[in-house]
């Protein structure tokens, strides 16, 4: 089986697995522990459409 | 004599973590099964997302058809690969055993793959980092 996901979709579940660990790792308590981890998970996709309409000013 | 360096160094000592065995054997179980640090330690919450988390990006990497990286000593990015697929512990010796993650260049969603592979490497390695501080009494 080959996956063939766009650039979007690959980022955004990047950023699910990876704010599931920092939120787990990086805070005790269970409530801040899900905050981090829905900070983080903003975080990436925002930078994802930053960067998106950065490379769209650049590119035009 | 306060300040002498005997005392200096009883108090260092004192404050060093105790060394048991669940601190030695903790982290070894994470490294080798993502989440299992946690979960040996009844952390079963936390153990069972860790191990979904960095196993599902793993998987998801090879099927991305994302290159492995081998333990050779050429390009010096090929070796920091290394050290981050190597992180992910028992799923890259199983990806080496059976010969998986050779990777494709025809298209850009390998290059995700390969990326995801290093980053649930690099995961784990914080993980087996969390494992350890809950083991020596550091974190609840």
């Amino acid at each position: 089986m080959i996956l063939n996901f766009s650039h979007f979709t690959a980022a955004v579940l990047f950023a699910v697995f990876a704010s599931v660990v920092f939120g787990i790792t990086q805070r005790n308590s269970p409530r801040e522990q899900f905050r981090y981890g829905l900070y983080c998970f903003a975080m990436f996709v925002g930078g994802v459409f930053v960067a998106g309409w950065l490379m769209w000013l650049l590119r035009h | 004599m306060a300040n002498s360096p005997v005392t200096k160094k009883s108090a260092a000592t004192s404050a060093a973590p105790p060394v048991s065995s669940m601190s030695v054997i903790v982290p070894a179980v994470a490294w080798l099964i993502p989440g299992a640090g946690h979960l040996i330690q009844k952390r079963w919450g936390r153990g069972l997302l860790l191990m979904a988390s960095i196993t599902a990006m793993f998987v998801l990497g090879l099927l991305m058809q994302g290159r492995v990286y081998m333990p050779n000593g050429g390009d010096i990015l090929d070796m920091l690969g290394f050290v981050g697929d190597v992180g992910a512990g028992g799923l890259y010796i199983v990806t080496r055993a059976m010969d998986w993650g050779h990777g494709a260049i025809a298209h850009a969603t390998a290059d995700y793959g390969t990326k995801f592979i290093i980053v649930a490497g690099l995961l784990n390695f914080i993980s087996v980092a969390d494992a350890y501080h809950i083991a020596i009494g550091k974190k609840p």
